[in-house]
């Protein structure tokens, strides 16, 4: 245990009962923040740099091959904390390319005005259709705007790489058989 | 020109005087809360402000981003709210004097500004003659006796504005600016003892003391700063005292008084205490400059007169009396603009003084060693003139 140290307690000098040097010190100091460059991050003309790992504005994602990815098995929906996801489930045509995926959403709808970027829907995609990316900003004038439907998501969340390609996999196993994988 | 302004009616060279100081006082007023609030934000590592602009100024490449930086165009912004925000009268006040108060604190400041010269001319003989709206032998005494009427808009303003901060503001500025005041003049009287000299007449008055500051040789050319350091340490001082600037803000002192004795205004009224204030330390910067560091001397050991004749060995345009007034006036200005800036550094320097401290120092420090300094030079210049 190391044994307590008992500073002394001096008696000011004369100088320092007169302020004087201290304070052409602590001008000094001053001086120097006066010159040195300015901490401030100018906002609008300068952005700040998003880490990764950023939880923006959730937004949906396309596969590199521009499929929708999200089947609107609607457990973001579920699992969202305050509502704020929407989701009417559609079915996708038996003939279309990606048939074999059967559903996709009809409308997908976030409302950013109850959001509160938790990143819950994102943590619990089955799909990794959903990402809150770097978005940070988001702004409109009427409540109507500032719900993203569909469209707006796909938009805001562009495509994103993809390690599995799931669902072409799975195509891949109806034709050729299971063994290939 | 000059023909046509002396030949007018004295009343109305003297309406024009008013003017000409509402005109150059309020805008430095203006300019001086602008520089505070830069200096204020580059002390702190900020931009400080820098986003207001007039479109057609921002057209202009260069020169409008660059105004539009240093902020130049927030003192317009915040002087068209001040004027055009609801001046709110509170209902608990008593109105007479509540808005007698700042228009109080308006009077001495604008007024010592005319016993202050601002610079000087040659004429045709090279004598240097000062440039001021009222160069009166008077002219310590004028600036000492009207500037310390400024506490009683601080006290009225307090009272009238019956509510328990502002009073307890008001009564900290009377108690403060009393005993700050002594010093003060104590620490000038022996530049006043060292310009009278014997043989000469008797004056007051601030071209004397420039004078002085502006001889050949080098105790002549010394400026009085380097002279009697100790008389400017106590002046500058008081002034900061006198000019409720940090540390010595108690008047106002916001962490434990709101506001002090402006609590209850706002708008207007408000901007005009600071205009007040700012005013105040112009000219008392103006007055330390004039004493202490030279007047519109350029540096030590050489005077206008050696700069002009410099010039006019150049130019002889040099020697136009126009070019040596706006000379003399911007290396004066320059001066001033400095200590006001070093007023505005050591607010971000210097923490606040307890109100004991405050008291401390002004009676038990400062005045000890005015006496002491002025019995020193009395005695020093009593056998130097002898």
């Amino acid at each position: 245990m190391a044994t307590p140290v008992i500073v002394e307690r001096k008696p000011l000098t004369f100088a320092e009962r007169t302020y004087v040097p201290q304070i052409l010190s602590g001008l000094k100091t001053t001086w120097k923040h006066l010159v040195k460059p300015k901490d401030t991050l100018e906002y609008p003309e300068q952005r700040p740099a998003i880490p990764p790992g950023y939880r923006g504005v959730p937004t949906l994602v396309k596969d590199p091959h521009g499929r929708e990815k999200c089947v609107s098995c609607q457990l973001c929906e579920f699992v969202c904390p305050p509502k704020a996801i929407r989701i009417t489930p559609g079915e996708i045509a038996p003939d279309a390319p990606t048939g074999h995926v059967e559903k996709a959403p009809k409308e997908f709808e976030i409302d950013m005005l109850r959001c509160i970027y938790c990143g819950m829907c994102q943590e619990v995609c089955p799909e990794e259709a959903i990402f809150l990316q770097n978005q940070f900003s988001m702004t409109g004038y009427t409540r109507e705007e500032m719900v993203n439907n569909k469209a707006r998501l796909y938009e805001l969340g562009g495509t994103l790489p993809d390690q599995h390609f799931k669902w072409d996999k799975k195509k891949d196993a109806e034709v050729h058989g299971n063994d290939r994988h | 020109m000059i023909e046509f302004y002396t030949n007018l009616h004295p009343v109305v060279q003297g309406v024009l005087k008013g003017l000409a100081v509402i005109m150059v006082i309020f805008p430095i007023g203006g300019a001086c809360s602008m520089a505070e609030r830069k200096v204020s934000a580059w002390i702190q590592g900020r931009p400080g402000p820098n986003r207001a602009i007039v479109p057609w100024i921002a057209w202009v490449p260069l020169v409008g981003p660059f105004l539009q930086r240093l902020g130049l165009f927030h003192v317009m912004a915040d002087g068209g709210k001040m004027l055009f925000k609801e001046d709110a009268l509170p209902g608990h006040v008593n109105k007479f004097y509540f808005v007698l108060a700042p228009i109080i604190a308006m009077i001495p400041a604008l007024t010592t500004v005319t016993a202050v010269p601002f610079g000087a001319y040659l004429d045709q003989a090279g004598k240097v003659i000062p440039l001021a709206l009222a160069n009166v032998d008077i002219g310590m005494l004028a600036v000492f006796a009207v500037s310390s009427l400024g506490v009683y808009s601080l006290i009225l303003a307090g009272w009238a504005s019956n509510s328990k901060y502002p009073f307890l503001g008001g009564v900290r500025a009377s108690a403060q600016l009393i005993s700050y005041e002594l010093s003060m003049t104590l620490s000038v009287v022996p530049v006043f003892l060292w310009v009278n000299a014997p043989g000469r007449e008797a004056t007051l008055g601030f071209a004397r003391v420039v004078e002085f500051q502006s001889q050949t040789g080098f105790l002549g050319g010394m400026w009085f700063v380097f002279l009697m350091p100790v008389s400017a340490f106590i002046f500058i001082t008081a002034l900061f005292a006198e000019t409720n600037r940090q540390p010595f803000d108690m008047p106002e002192s916001e962490a434990d008084l709101v506001g002090g004795f402006h609590t209850e205004y706002g708008a207007f009224k408000w901007g005009l205490f600071f205009v007040a204030e700012y005013a105040h330390m112009l000219i008392g910067s103006g007055v330390f400059t004039l004493l202490f560091l030279g007047g519109w001397n350029p540096l030590p050991w050489i005077p206008l007169a050696q700069v002009v004749e410099w010039l006019s060995a150049l130019t002889p345009l040099a020697a136009h009396p126009l070019f040596v007034g706006v000379l003399s006036i911007g290396i004066f200005l320059g001066k001033v603009i400095a200590l006001i800036f070093v007023f505005m550094w050591v607010r971000w320097t210097v923490p606040r003084f307890r109100y004991d401290q405050v008291m401390e120092i002004g009676w038990k420090k400062l005045l000890p060693l005015s006496i002491a300094n002025l019995i020193f030079y009395a005695v020093a210049i009593a056998l130097i003139q002898k």
